[in-house]
């Protein structure tokens, strides 16, 4: 790297013995670097989150306009079953699309990785792609794709002479929009484990080869382990992602609109509360519980991971 | 399998760890995916050589009767006093002044958190990384009436400033900055009498190139493709980004007298993925670089 010359001509400066000056003295003034990032970030990330509690807090009434109404909100919250039925969509969305979608992100870098491929540098750069793809145009290409008037599955069903059932419908649209999320972020958590394990020597897995262990048992024995770092980082921000879901579920509507319901995801829902009803309150009250359960099970799957190591 | 055997055999004709014999086996397994990933994109640019009417009529993967792209790129463009230029301008200025900044505030705050010990570093750390698990739109209800109170909504400042934080970017940047800049080499310019500000700017900012075209292809992305919060900030469509037009466009089809404009909807989305495809491409030495060297490592 160009830090090189300059490092070899000041060797006087800077001793290879002097422990304490590596480490950097208390001061203040790193603060003048972090303190322009944490201000814009109090304002656009801890008032709001600090606002959104108090309006919680709060109901609008008919009569006597806002009222305090301690925790009111949220036992309604506890109680109603549309949120309920929002959850366990994304739940189950969670424990079905997330794992395959990091299976084949983790097969793909493995592959990648393995230099076996013929153009490595093709597959790495094309399916990391989607990535590039706004949600809004990659839920109108698939939701275009799987509609019956110039969509693809029609077509497929006429040429095989059977009916593949509505992507659309009401049955298939949690598993249409799961598609769509794995499309555009298999890419992105394969190009997480590919840099992860660009960062294991290649000595090891020439020792390995020495000792005779086989393709499979350095994959297990040395690849695996190391992306742990790498698999946990990605499932957490999958949590978030699923939990959060609401670019495809929303674009998708006015191409099935009977199929997906106004409360189809907690965050839709919030969403509707607040810019439809008029419901600042109770939108932001659904808003935190799903902040609380997402960093909840975020925290969780990181205390297993690490006591798994 | 026969798999270790054929290795063996072959080790002494110059494969090895660095350079083992391709496998035409696995390269067609992830060519299956390789379609799953262009197939949508395949479409998407057969669709938008389509007039309206061989959209309908015609099968999705092979091209119509008349070959209508440039015809659909000039109505795009065009369609309602040319509303598509108009927001490409603002995604291009939501980009440089929100992506721009965002990565501006995450190379310091990295450089901030790597190379210096301060009072409350702690709780920096705690605080940054317990928000990154709040949900965005956790966030969008009470920033929107903040930002309704403050009379922000409806002007690009709403979108502008919250694109200005993200905690990836500062994340990446720190560990970047840890690994890429000796902390002796700071010393020395200090000792030399140089103020942190010069010393920042002319001997570390140099070594962060990689980084900082990683974050700054990750914020580029983030502020390019946003939907949501522009979706409940603005009303006004003039200041809409492309994401927010797009969508406009399709559901006109389903309004009362709305006229359906699928092949513009279809031949704008390709012209809104076009730059940063080729941003993707053109910069990818770089950006490959940066997350290999540190970035997501844990």
């Amino acid at each position: 790297m160009s830090a090189i010359p300059v490092a070899a001509s000041t060797p006087s400066a800077a001793p290879p013995k002097q422990a304490p000056a590596r480490r950097p003295r208390r001061r203040w003034t790193g603060w003048g670097f972090v303190g322009p990032f944490m201000l814009v970030f109090a304002f656009v990330f801890l008032a709001p989150i600090l606002y959104s509690i108090y309006l919680s807090l709060f109901q609008k009434r008919m009569v006597g306009g806002n009222q305090f109404v301690g925790l009111d909100n949220y036992t309604q919250l506890l109680a109603d079953p549309q949120f309920w039925e929002a959850f366990r969509r994304v739940a189950l969305f969670l424990v079905v699309q997330v794992p395959i979608m990091l299976t084949l992100s983790l097969l793909a870098a493995l592959a990648i990785d393995s230099l076996k491929l013929y153009g490595t540098a093709f597959f790495r750069i094309s399916i990391f792609m989607p990535y590039a793809v706004p949600a809004v145009v990659a839920a109108l290409m698939w939701g275009f794709m799987y509609g019956n008037r110039f969509g693809l599955v029609g077509s497929l069903s006429d040429f095989l002479g059977v009916s593949i059932p509505d992507p659309l419908g009401a049955n298939m649209i949690l598993v249409s929009i799961g598609n769509i999320v794995t499309w555009e972020f298999v890419g992105y958590n394969m190009l997480i484990f590919y840099s992860s394990l660009k960062t294991i020597p290649h000595s090891l897995y020439e020792a390995a080869a020495i000792d005779g262990a086989s393709e499979w048992r350095i994959i297990t024995a040395i690849k695996i382990p190391a992306l742990r770092g790498a698999l946990g980082i990605a499932t957490i921000f999958s949590i978030i992602g699923s939990f959060q879901l609401f670019n495809e579920p929303s674009i998708l509507q006015s191409l099935a609109p009977n199929a997906i319901t106004t409360y189809y995801t907690p965050n839709y829902y919030a969403y509707n509360l607040s810019f439809a009803g008029q419901q600042y309150n109770y939108s932001a009250t659904v808003a935190i519980v799903m902040g609380l359960i997402t960093m909840a099970v975020a925290y969780f799957v990181q205390l297993r991971g690490n006591r798994e190591n | 399998m026969s798999k270790k055997t054929t290795e063996a055999a072959v080790a002494h004709r110059g494969y090895n760890v660095e350079n083992p014999r391709k496998s035409w086996l696995l390269t067609i397994v992830m060519g299956l995916m390789l379609i799953y990933t262009y197939l949508p994109l395949l479409w998407l640019f057969i669709s938008s050589t389509k007039t309206q009417g061989d959209l309908f009529s015609t099968f999705g993967l092979w091209f119509g009767h008349d070959f209508a792209l440039w015809d659909n790129i000039r109505e795009a463009l065009t369609y309602n006093d040319g509303q598509f230029v108009r927001w490409f301008l603002n995604t291009l200025m939501y980009v440089v002044l929100g992506a721009g900044g965002s990565v501006l505030l995450s190379v310091l705050a990295g450089y901030g958190l790597a190379k210096f010990d301060f009072p409350g570093k702690n709780a920096v750390f705690a605080i940054v990384i317990g928000a990154v698990a709040v949900p965005g739109t956790a966030l969008a209800v009470p920033t929107f009436l903040m930002f309704a109170k403050l009379g922000l909504t409806n002007t690009p400042w709403s979108v502008i400033i919250p694109s200005l934080i993200s905690p990836f970017g500062l994340y990446l940047m720190w560990q970047f900055t840890r690994d890429a800049v000796p902390t002796e080499l700071l010393e020395a310019a200090r000792i030399d009498g140089a103020s942190e500000f010069r010393t920042f700017r002319q001997v570390a900012l140099p070594l962060l190139g990689p980084g900082i075209v990683t974050v700054s292809l990750f914020a580029i992305v983030a502020t390019w493709n946003n939907y949501f919060l522009p979706l409940i900030m603005l009303k006004d469509a003039s200041w809409y980004p492309l994401t927010i037009g797009l969508n406009a466009w399709n559901a006109q089809a389903a309004t009362a007298g709305g006229q359906a404009i699928f092949n513009l909807v279809i031949t704008a989305s390709l012209l809104t993925i076009i730059p940063l495809i080729a941003a993707f491409l053109g910069l990818q030495r770089f950006w490959q670089a940066g997350l290999a060297s540190g970035g997501v490592k844990e």
